[in-house]
């Protein structure tokens, strides 16, 4: 049972949860190590985080924060993946400094869904979110990618938008040319 | 990355764009990227509206998201507020109907009806 057809959807989903909970910076983790058969995927956040109680519940389905609906889906979903996939799920938060979540998978685990859309989940998550900054940070073997939008944000200066269209262009550009360079020569 | 000097000259040109578009927004666009939307396509819909702002030179609409607006059953849902007008929201805005969407309503100012949620 599972309504993401990629890890790059969690990571979305994620990346909402933690808009959600006021986050306004977001440290996105991606280490990919096919030699230790091992993927692992990680979102720190600095939002308002959950109390133990909560904590303790937001694996269960049945638990959601949400008021326009009672169910939450997307955490049980990732956990259930990942230990489907021979890997493991953690959820951590402090109530005031904010909540880490991570998940590893078998790397070559036949059910382990493949990344994704990486490309344009970030944009969608750098550009949707004009409040919240994204450290991006991905491994794959000994080669490393870090995309980080203080970086970016500082140079541009307050009054140019991301939404720019050559600024669209750069970010998609950027983060597309960089992702395929990270795989191709780790191949 | 590409060089700096190069993202120097996008600032220039993107500052210029600016001064032409004046102050504020021509419209807003907002997707709902509850984990309902991302299910349902969500993410692709909201790729598509910003590589059809690219394509077009658009440099006056706000594309933001937003989470579970509680009408799981027709996501993809986007919603467009043009100028002043009430914000609308559009169902089952699948990628195949983006460029349609952004042509008549975002550019062209005219709601696409067969689309829209009636609630």
């Amino acid at each position: 049972m599972t309504v993401f057809r990629d890890l790059s959807q969690h990571l979305m989903d994620i990346a909402e949860n933690s808009t959600t909970a006021g986050a306004t910076l977001l440290h996105i983790y991606i280490d990919e190590d096919p030699d230790a058969n091992r993927l692992s995927v990680e979102v720190r956040d600095n939002g308002r985080g959950m109390d133990p109680q909560m904590l303790l519940r937001v694996s269960d389905p049945w638990v959601t924060t949400r008021t326009t609906r009672k169910v939450g889906l997307g955490i049980p979903f990732l956990k259930q993946t990942a230990e489907m996939c021979g890997g493991d799920f953690q959820i951590t938060s402090v109530p005031g400094e904010g909540t880490a979540t991570r998940a590893a998978f078998e790397f070559d685990h036949i059910d382990r869904p493949p990344l994704g859309d990486l490309a344009g989940t970030l944009l969608c998550i750098i550009v949707g979110n004009p409040t919240l900054d994204v450290v991006y940070c991905h491994h794959v073997g000994p080669g490393e990618f870090v995309f980080d939008t203080r970086e970016l944000r500082e140079l541009l200066g307050p009054e140019v938008p991301l939404y720019d269209p050559e600024i669209l262009g750069f970010i998609r550009g950027t983060l597309t040319e960089e992702l395929m360079a990270l795989e191709s020569e780790a191949a | 990355m590409k060089s700096l000097e190069e993202l120097q000259k996008i600032k220039e040109r993107a500052l210029e764009r600016r001064r032409l578009a004046g102050e504020g927004s021509r419209a807003r666009v907002v997707v709902a990227m509850g984990t309902c939307g991302i299910a349902a396509g969500a993410r692709d819909t909201m790729t598509a509206i910003l590589g059809e702002l690219e394509k077009r030179q658009i440099a006056d609409v706000v594309v933001t998201q937003t989470g579970c607006v509680g009408l799981c059953e027709y996501e993809p849902i986007v919603q467009v507020q043009v100028g002043d007008q009430d914000m609308v929201t559009y169902g089952n805005i699948d990628t195949d109907r983006v460029s349609t969407l952004v042509e008549e309503h975002v550019v062209g100012g005219e709601p696409v009806e067969k689309w829209l949620v009636r609630k």
